[in-house]
């Protein structure tokens, strides 16, 4: 005995079942990054003065990214459209395109997180900063690519317009009081940075994979019930403008304001 | 859309492209916003937020298909919209310093 509703829709709903739990699930979806969103919310007005980062996240490469999440959905939904009128060929091609920008956003993503994970900050035991690209660590120095500071707001919120003169500087281990990179656990803003973006990096991959799977093995189903495959495209497709709709939020929260 | 002809189907396709193209420009118009410096952060922050609404508005309603779906999907996101509304007052009512009671001592 067949599952009912699996293309034909409920009486009373109007809506096959995939479509009510594809609804059901992104509800919860928003409530999750919501909840994130809050904690961003608490942590950026609750901040001391001067300790949270600006200027720290690259914005033409940011922005690229929205661009490619945005391309994606696009093709996303149009790649449905030629299903809608039986252009299998046209669908492959354009559900390709959206396999491909997720690629890319996430290549662009792990760029600007290894950015982070090379870029390091150096307390020296007389209370100064080192601030900088990683270029050399050994058992005696630290070089990093960078600039000296006094305080910490000179680091975390640079005077607009000016920019620090980078130069290669040596440090020696017996002068560090304090070294790490610009990972989760440097400071508030990375932790919260790492934990939204993280995650919607994983809700971009596992979005992805399942739209590959539907558009590469899966899609012996057109052949054999061709709505049902129609109506699984479609779902993807939900899904994946959410997580662009995610980054639509996140993009000028954590890189514009 | 199930059952469409093609000449439906190429109006919608209409529509996507001109929605593309809104969200290009809505991206255009955020990052050169960001440089305007207003004198009130929250000016800032409202802009925006504006801009990312309309945005996410023009995906929901059109690529989700939103704007002609059924009243059970309403209704799902409806609470959900009354909830996430209603963490996000909670989050900025938290912050209020008039949320302390009376004789609390704030220490710095």
């Amino acid at each position: 005995m067949d599952i009912p509703y699996t293309t034909k829709p409920r009486e009373d709903t109007g809506l096959y079942n995939a479509k009510l739990g594809i609804w059901l699930f992104l509800a919860s979806e928003v409530m999750l990054f919501g909840a994130l969103f809050s904690a961003y919310v608490l942590l950026r007005v609750g901040a001391g003065e001067g300790t949270w980062s600006h200027h720290l996240l690259n914005v033409p490469l940011g922005t690229l990214n929205t661009l490619v999440l945005i391309s994606s959905s696009v093709t996303v939904v149009l790649a449905w459209a030629a299903l809608q009128v039986g252009n299998f060929a046209k669908y492959r091609m354009l559900q390709g395109i959206t396999i491909l920008c997720a690629m890319i956003f996430v290549a662009i993503k792990s760029i600007e997180y290894h950015d982070k994970f090379t870029h390091y900050q150096i307390l020296k035991k007389d209370g100064t900063y080192v601030d900088g690209h990683m270029v050399e660590r050994t058992q005696e120095h630290v070089i990093l690519d960078g600039f000296e500071a006094k305080e910490l707001i000179e680091i975390n919120q640079p005077v607009p317009g000016h920019h620090h003169e980078h130069t290669h500087i040596t440090v020696p281990v017996s002068e560090i009081q304090k070294i790490g990179n610009y990972g989760p656990a440097h400071n508030t803003y990375t932790a919260i940075y790492f934990t939204l973006t993280g995650l919607h990096a994983l809700h971009v991959i596992g979005g992805a994979f399942v739209i590959f799977y539907i558009w590469g093995p899966g899609a012996k189903m057109w052949k054999t019930d061709p709505e049902r495959y129609i109506n699984r495209v479609e779902i993807s497709g939900l899904f994946w403008h959410f997580v662009d709709l995610v980054w639509i939020f996140l993009f000028p929260i954590l890189y514009l304001l | 859309m199930s059952g469409h002809t093609h000449e439906e189907v190429n109006q919608h396709v209409k529509k996507y492209l001109f929605v593309f193209f809104s969200l290009i420009a809505g991206t255009i118009i955020t990052v050169g916003a960001s440089y305007i410096h207003f004198s009130n952060f929250k000016l800032t922050v409202a802009l925006a937020l504006f801009i990312a609404l309309i945005k996410a508005f023009l995906v929901a309603a059109y690529f989700m298909h939103l704007i002609s779906e059924k009243k059970m999907i309403y209704s799902i996101l409806a609470s959900t919209v009354f909830f996430f509304g209603g963490l996000m007052y909670l989050t900025i009512w938290s912050m209020e310093p008039a949320s302390y009671p009376v004789g609390t001592v704030h220490i710095k």
